[in-house]
């Protein structure tokens, strides 16, 4: 396909590519944290990491892949118990959190190929129903000692602060890595077949995109980022007890934080996250009215607000920090139809954040 | 032997407590496309409301169900006003968000008001919550008996209202094709939130046998969904009737699990389900909704 010579396609703008150098100067700043920062923050951070990994891969599989799933707690019950076990076999702990969540990601799998298959809103639940099994079966498990769980002795043996430290780390290498591979996956073929299966899926069949594979790798990404993210959880918190780690509400915490940040849009799962992290400190001790505030805030969002508070600004300014998409730059002087100030007015379905504006040659 | 035939037995009739439950999920999926998760939490709604009937009056929970289903059909007209008919404008998963969203919102102010305490409405009907026949070695509890009838009777009576008023034919056309309804005179917003408010009937009646037959707390809405949702899947998404045999299938699987090994009960009715799951998908077996359609087409 090749484009009106008058419009320009551009994916960096001056504007995102200060947004991308702040971001890396922001991990590197993250990254060298430790050395100056004391161990209540270090903890704190880990656990914003793994919100931002959580919300990140639901939205991955939601936002995108219009994948709406309220099992991923099996993934992220999973990730944690093959971390405890991998590491109860032998295997260092820290590499055990890596190997359990690839092989967390491998067992998704062959449960793609029949789960995809499903209509969405069974797909919805038929997850749910998934994360219960998994919860029953690693319940089998003599070192689990069922409902009563286990701990990750294995981590133990390392000192205190050097422990929380390569924690962090992990958790820091984990979210960038994982926020890294879905940008990228983003902007490849995956990401713009995913999107058009998402908008419509027979539309996207009868252009060649291949729909299974192509939603089995988004599935097999959520799955591999939400174990990653139950085997860091399980890193900091020692203890493993199959309910806490198989209970819905993680899921619900996904939902919230996709909804609030912006479904759909690669910087509003990130934003998300943080706004959820700072709910949870400040009225977490609330107990049940904070339970029901959350609820409620999704419920609100979801109705009123679905593009979430990143959907509704980037909507409302054209702002895009991350290029994941594409976007129309007006040659100057053209007087085709279209605001040449506004390359964003381009875009065509109110419905698609990220919806190329050319489609790039196939 | 007696065990398995025992087991069987019991599975058939702790399938018709389940298609119970999954009676009013089934219909709003059938009619309006939408599965609300929010469905346990409020079938629980209404054991609660039964129990603070119950309790407060001295009365019976069958005699309180009267007084609590106006209420519910009720709630089924503020979730189809305000929530489902808002969100499902918005595409096929909104509505799964905005009732999960609820379904938290509820079962936290559930506990907000009624606290951690297990309930049960057993103690409210005399002897019918253990009372039992003997045929043999096997005990069939009458309570069971009890909700299997119901069941088939909401099922069955629902399928014919479906299929012979004019209502139900107005709900059947309106969940083919919602737009083109209008043109035939037929309000397909009212269509709708007639048949949120029987859904929600359903809920209430489901939501008093949950209480007669076990305890529950504000926190067992997802596992109720959870059983519905399978006994539903597993008997298609054509035909109520499909409901009662998913029922049936869930509930054998689950009592026959439990005497294989005595954690085998939520284990094998979960595998049984996803067996059921990927053959259909992998088209080897038809729903047993359209299995029943099927059969009630050779015998008529």
């Amino acid at each position: 396909m090749t484009v009106p010579s008058v419009v320009r396609v551009e994916r960096w703008t001056p504007g995102s590519i200060i947004a991308a150098a702040i971001g890396v100067a922001l991990v590197v700043f993250l990254a060298v944290g430790p050395v100056f920062f004391n161990a209540n923050l270090i903890d704190k951070l880990t656990i914003l990491f793994i919100y931002v990994i959580l919300a990140a891969m639901w939205n991955a599989l939601a936002g995108y892949g219009g994948l709406i799933s309220v099992g991923q707690q099996a993934f992220f019950g999973l990730g944690a118990y093959a971390a405890v076990r991998l590491a109860n076999l032998g295997l260092n702990p820290f590499l055990s959190l890596f190997a359990g969540a690839i092989s967390v990601g491998i067992v998704s799998l062959p449960m793609s190929t029949f789960m995809l298959r499903l209509r969405a809103s069974e797909f919805a639940i038929g997850m749910w129903v998934i994360a219960e099994l998994a919860h029953l079966l690693v319940n089998l498990d003599s070192l689990i000692n069922g409902e009563t769980g286990t701990s990750f002795i294995e981590l133990n043996e390392y000192d205190v602060v050097l422990r929380h430290t390569l924690i962090y780390w992990s958790a820091l290498a984990a979210m960038v890595g994982l926020l890294g591979i879905v940008f990228l996956l983003l902007r490849s073929r995956v990401g713009i077949s995913i999107q058009a299966i998402r908008d419509n899926e027979d539309a996207a069949a009868s252009i060649g995109v291949k729909v299974l594979i192509t939603k089995r790798i988004v599935f097999a990404l959520a799955a591999t980022g939400a174990a990653t993210a139950g085997a860091l959880w399980v890193a900091s918190a020692i203890t493993f007890q199959p309910k806490t780690y198989f209970s819905v509400q993680w899921t619900a915490y996904m939902i919230f934080m996709v909804l609030v940040g912006g479904i759909g849009t690669f910087e509003g799962a990130i934003v998300g996250a943080v706004i959820f992290f700072l709910i949870e400190t400040w009225f977490g001790a609330m107990g049940v009215w904070y339970l029901i505030g959350l609820g409620a805030t999704a419920l609100i969002f979801a109705l009123f607000l679905p593009r979430g508070i990143w959907g509704s600004l980037e909507d409302r300014f054209g702002i895009r920090l991350l290029p994941v998409g594409y976007r129309l730059n007006w040659a100057k002087g053209s007087n085709l139809i279209g605001n040449p100030g506004k390359p964003d007015s381009a875009r065509h379905s109110a419905k698609v954040p990220e919806a190329p504006d050319a489609l790039p040659d196939i | 032997m007696m065990d398995w035939i025992n087991s069987i037995i019991q599975g058939v009739l702790l399938g018709g407590y389940y298609s119970l439950m999954a009676c009013g999920l089934a219909f709003m999926f059938q009619v309006m496309g939408i599965i609300n998760l929010a469905h346990g939490t409020l079938a629980v709604v209404a054991g609660f409301a039964i129990w603070t009937v119950s309790e407060h009056f001295g009365i019976s929970p069958f005699l309180a169900l009267i007084g609590v289903l106006p209420a519910m059909a009720a709630i089924g007209w503020i979730l189809q006003r305000g929530i489902l008919e808002r969100s499902a404008r918005a595409g096929q998963l909104v509505p799964l968000l905005a009732t999960f969203g609820l379904a938290i919102v509820v079962e936290n102010l559930l506990f907000e008001g009624f606290g951690a305490d297990t309930r049960s409405l057993a103690p409210y009907i005399d002897t019918l919550a253990y009372d039992s026949w003997a045929i043999g070695d096997v005990f069939i509890g009458q309570l069971s008996v009890l909700i299997f009838v119901i069941a088939v009777v909401l099922l069955g009576g629902l399928s014919l209202f479906l299929s012979n008023t004019h209502l139900g034919r107005a709900i059947r056309a309106t969940a083919e094709d919602p737009d083109t309804v209008g043109l035939i005179g037929i309000n397909a917003r009212k269509v709708n939130t007639v048949a949120t408010c029987i859904a929600m009937l359903t809920v209430a009646v489901a939501g008093m046998f949950l209480g007669m037959r076990a305890t529950f707390t504000p926190y067992s809405g997802p596992e109720q969904l959870v059983f519905a949702f399978e006994a539903a899947v597993i008997g298609g998404s054509k035909s109520l009737w499909g409901t009662l045999v998913g029922g049936i299938v869930l509930g054998v699987s689950q009592t026959i699990g439990a005497q294989i090994n005595p954690q085998g009960f939520l284990i094998a009715g979960h595998v049984v389900f996803l067996v059921i799951l990927v053959a259909r998908v992998s088209a080897v077996m038809p729903a047993f909704g359209s299995l029943a359609r099927r059969l009630r087409g050779l015998t008529s």
